[in-house]
């Protein structure tokens, strides 16, 4: 509803390269999901699992208006909004959160893990969660156990609230008997049915100890310790995967499960490690890899050579990237991400095309001149942008559908390639 | 601290978000932290806009509070004005900046802009999304209006139409509609506002001979305030329904010196006889339950009875602003009344009076669908399917056209629900067998529509059921057994029967027959 006044661009740096390319680190609005979206599919992942936000109206409405459209019924989540009295000191916080917890408590017997979610309110006014967990752990134990870890946006975007979740959870694990052999934590949500499949493929190839983290029920938890290797399967676990350095668990660098060849990398990690025999996790993985890279040459005609433009969203853009430029003949212009941890992304900035245009941070403002300028055939970007960048003539793919569906390891590549082809297929059909 | 779960109102920032997203040339600049942004995607997302809220979020990290964030808030709006170049600009703060104390106001003013600066205050803390949306649109109208003046003379009379904004239930299509009745009558539109005004229009209210308040949730405080200091008198009833919408086309007349019978207004009005032609007795008497904004709620209370002869059983919003009218209006009609904003409250207030037709918001819809009742959506909050690509109003007379449409259609039509009577025996009639036109399976209307049921209130022991009264039950129509069922159990537990018998199930049918 306003007219748009370009501004001058700052130049950009060149692109010589992407491992250590100079990367443009962009301040200003940043239009992210907080960390507390990440309830929306933590919840469905460990089912026997509470998350309540102490928070504020907004933190309620943001969950429910990344959520509700999906799941509608009662949650497994929920807000306790801190009201004036609250703020003005006229109601103990402490007192008020023991009574909404043992009231939910009652209300749901089936809950086993309580976590207290903290929000923007609840940091700025210094509610200390953890100590209201061990004390609300006390009082319930053994009925339920309570952590607490902060979703708030001003500590964290989008999936960084997975990375805080299991970063407290880390130190709750058992430790591993260090007697047993070597053991692999697979670690980042994965939908049920990928966990599967990698644990048939790994069981083939012989690795003994496969665990998931997190953990579809909240007392099954992995122990770790130094025998523990762990694979991560989403890239945005830094903390997560520092905690588990910190326990001693030895982290297997690779790049993400996604399409064909990262699938084969990323397994071939856990084999490298477990003494797999080549021959052997060739015979295991040639039928899947077959299919998917089958599957994957169904979009090729409609992606190769078509240029995409990455919004910071979740931190898989990188990752993405690489697929679609490795597996599918895509280039990509900008991929920009919230955060950059250069150890976790190595093996896929490895195999990223040199030209591309790596960026840190946001200023949606700048991002959408540049995208603008560069017209590229496909934007990958959020909800708030879609329509808009789509209304202006471009194409674009909804970022969020990258994290809810199922779209780690073989039987899922060819799934993975069509969401991004759909747009483009659907803008060639259309003659309205 | 309120535990909530799902709400029916966002933060009263959404509400002034939703008051810039209708209007024109205005921008508002909100202090908010990271994450506030997913605001947008309402607007983009649920109504389809093809453009960007015009708002600009500072979006603060947990760096920036050890640094200024008072001083990243000015750099946002100096940075909105000269990209956007708006001819009012709107700041705030949400509920975390609201915390932080930086004084959006001051600063925004000590910038020095060419250009109005509206400050809001929206009490994060302690109210909610159509207050914000009215005290929005209250400031803008505070701050932009222009000084009283002589009005000029006119051949035609003219009044503004408040209310309406961006995400609003069908407000897109009310506008057009009242718009159209209203010209019919003889009367033009000054300014509609907030959905479509420019600052510039704001300036221009006083100069209408009255204002017609579409939305008391989000008009009220501005038609009071343009009252007492334009003199402009405003209409107090909501076209939603036929005989709503004649009182209002008596009453707008009225404010504008005109005789509505000089003309036809009702034009293609078929509720009337759509309600009284044969097809339609089977409505006689169905329960429903409303639930709503105050104005939609309140609307479809007084429509349910006067207008398809259906029988309220409950009446509710979500609008505690408004919980004396509502209350009165439920009083009037029988009904039970809820004023809440817990979805669970809502829900097992719907399981508890078994009506046969839900009207509520999104979440009603969802509540009904769970219990297998049929439902029609008639207040915000609503989804994208309730953002129709027609022309779908829900004021005026072809407002109450679908208003006829969209709730007869959940029910079972009324030769089927005859026929499903008469031939329930037969192997196409079985006790599964869906109405036909709904396209749905036996299983799909009798499973859960999720896999976590809501933990029912704890009761009192149920009194058991003979087998032979268990037999007698399934004789009546699936449609109807369910509030049988539960009728007789609340009789025979009123009476404190251990057991019912055959004569129990007729003698709570007697009790409780309508």
């Amino acid at each position: 509803m306003n007219a748009r006044v370009p501004l001058d661009l700052r130049p950009a740096p060149d692109a010589r390269g992407c491992g250590p390319s100079p990367v443009l680190r962009e301040r200003g609005q940043r239009e992210v999901f907080c960390g507390l979206t990440s309830i929306v599919w933590l919840h469905r992942k460990i089912r026997d699992a509470f998350f309540l936000v102490v928070g504020s109206r907004t933190c309620a409405h943001l969950i429910q208006s990344a959520a509700g459209v999906m799941i509608f019924a009662e949650p497994r989540f929920a807000t306790a909004i801190l009201t004036e009295r609250d703020l003005a000191g006229m109601a103990d916080v402490n007192e008020e959160l023991d009574r909404v917890v043992a009231r939910l408590l009652e209300r749901r017997p089936e809950i086993k893990l309580l976590f207290l979610v903290g929000s923007c309110p609840s940091e700025v006014i210094k509610i200390d969660l953890a100590r209201a967990a061990r004390r609300l752990s006390a009082t319930h134990a053994p009925r339920a156990r309570v952590v607490a870890y902060s979703g708030s946006g001003i500590e964290t975007t989008f999936t960084q609230g997975e990375d805080s979740c299991l970063a407290a959870l880390v130190p709750t694990l058992a430790e591993e008997d260090p007697s047993v052999g070597p053991s692999l934590l697979v670690t980042g949500s994965l939908a049920d049915i990928v966990e599967d499949q990698f644990t048939r493929l790994f069981a083939e190839c012989g690795i003994p100890r496969v665990r998931f983290f997190p953990m579809r029920a909240a007392n099954d938890l992995p122990a770790v310790g130094p025998n523990t290797r762990f694979l991560l399967a989403q890239p945005f676990l830094s903390e997560t995967a520092r905690a588990l350095e910190a326990r001693g668990a030895k982290r297997l660098a690779a790049p993400f499960p996604f399409g064909a060849a990262g699938s084969t990398a990323w397994l071939r990690a856990a084999a490298d490690a477990f003494g797999v025999a080549p021959g052997l996790f060739d015979a295991v993985t040639s039928d899947a890899r077959a299919r998917a890279e089958t599957a994957l040459a169904r979009h090729r005609t409609t992606l190769a050579g078509k240029r995409v433009f990455f919004f910071p969203d979740s931190q898989l853009e990188i990752p993405l990237a690489r697929f679609l430029a490795q597996e599918l003949g895509m280039v990509p212009t900008d991929v920009g991400t919230p955060y950059l941890n250069r150890q976790l992304m190595a093996p896929d900035l490895a195999l990223l095309p040199a030209a591309t245009r790596l960026s840190e941070g946001q200023d949606v403002e700048r991002q959408l001149e540049r995208c603008r300028l560069e017209r590229p055939d496909l934007t990958v970007c959020g909800l708030g942008l879609a329509n808009p960048l789509e209304a202006e003539g471009m194409t674009t793919k909804w970022s969020i559908e990258l994290l809810f569906a199922p779209t780690h390891g073989y039987e899922q590549a060819g799934d993975l390639a069509e969401l991004f082809a759909r747009p483009l297929v659907r803008r060639a059909t259309l003659e309205v | 601290m309120d535990l909530t779960l799902w709400t029916y109102e966002g933060p009263s920032h959404v509400g002034a978000i939703r008051v810039v997203t209708g209007m024109k040339h205005v921008h508002l600049v909100l202090h908010a932290p990271q994450g506030d942004t997913y605001a947008d995607l309402l607007f983009t997302m649920i109504e389809r806009r093809g453009e960007r809220p015009p708002v600009t979020y500072t979006t603060f990290e947990a760096r920036d509070l050890g640094a200024d964030t008072a001083e990243l808030f000015q750099t946002a709006v100096r940075e909105a004005y000269e990209r956007f170049r708006p001819q009012a600009i709107v700041v705030a703060a949400s509920c975390t900046a609201e915390l932080l104390q930086d004084d959006p106001a001051g600063l925004a003013r000590a910038l020095d802009l060419p250009v109005p600066v509206i400050p809001l205050e929206l009490s994060a803390y302690r109210k909610k999304e159509n207050w914000g949306a009215a005290e929005t649109f209250y400031r803008l109208a505070r701050g932009l209006a222009a000084p009283k003046r002589e009005r000029q003379q006119r051949v035609r009379p003219v009044c503004n139409l408040l209310g309406p904004t961006a995400l609003g239930f069908r407000h897109r299509d009310d506008v057009l509609e009242i718009a159209r009745l209203l010209a019919a009558l003889g009367v033009d539109v000054g300014v509609t506002a907030p959905l479509g005004a420019s600052a510039e229009d704001i300036a221009r209210l006083g100069d209408a001979d009255f204002n017609v308040v579409l939305y008391p949730e989000v008009a009220l405080p501005t038609a009071q305030w343009l009252e007492k200091a334009y003199g402009q008198p405003y209409t107090r009833v909501v076209p939603i329904g036929v005989g709503a919408t004649r009182a209002f086309v008596a009453e707008a007349a009225g404010l504008a010196g005109l005789d509505p019978s000089r003309v036809d207004v009702e034009g293609n009005s078929r509720l009337p006889w759509w309600s009284r032609s044969v097809d339609s007795t089977y409505l006689t008497g169905k329960r429903v339950f409303v639930f709503g904004d105050a104005t939609h709620a309140l609307a479809a209370a007084r429509v349910v009875e006067a207008e398809f002869a259906f029988k309220a059983v409950g009446v509710g919003t979500y609008s505690r602003e408004f919980a004396r009218e509502v209350r009165e209006a439920a009083a009037a009609l029988d009904a039970e009344c809820l004023i809440a904003d817990d979805y669970l409250e809502v829900e097992a207030k719907v399981a508890a009076l078994h009506p046969e037709l839900v009207l509520g918001t999104q979440m009603e819809r969802h509540i009904a669908k769970r219990l297998g009742i049929p439902c029609a959506v008639i207040s915000a909050p609503v989804h994208v399917q309730d953002f129709p690509a027609r022309y779908s109003p829900q004021m005026g007379f072809e407002g109450a056209n679908v208003l006829f449409d969209s709730w007869v259609h959940p029910l079972m039509m009324g030769l089927e629900e005859h026929l499903l009577t008469m031939f329930r025996d037969d192997p196409e009639f079985h006790d599964g067998a869906p109405p036909s036109h709904l396209g749905r399976t036996a299983e799909a209307l009798r499973a859960p529509c999720n896999a976590e049921p809501p933990v029912p209130a704890p009761a009192s022991e149920p009194a058991s059921w003979t087998l032979e009264a268990e037999r007698e039950l399934k004789k009546i129509p699936f449609f109807v057994r369910g509030r049988a069922r539960g009728n007789t159990e609340t009789f025979a537990r009123e009476r404190g029967f251990a057991t019912i018998t055959v004569s129990t199930l007729y003698e709570a049918k007697a009790h409780f027959g309508r």
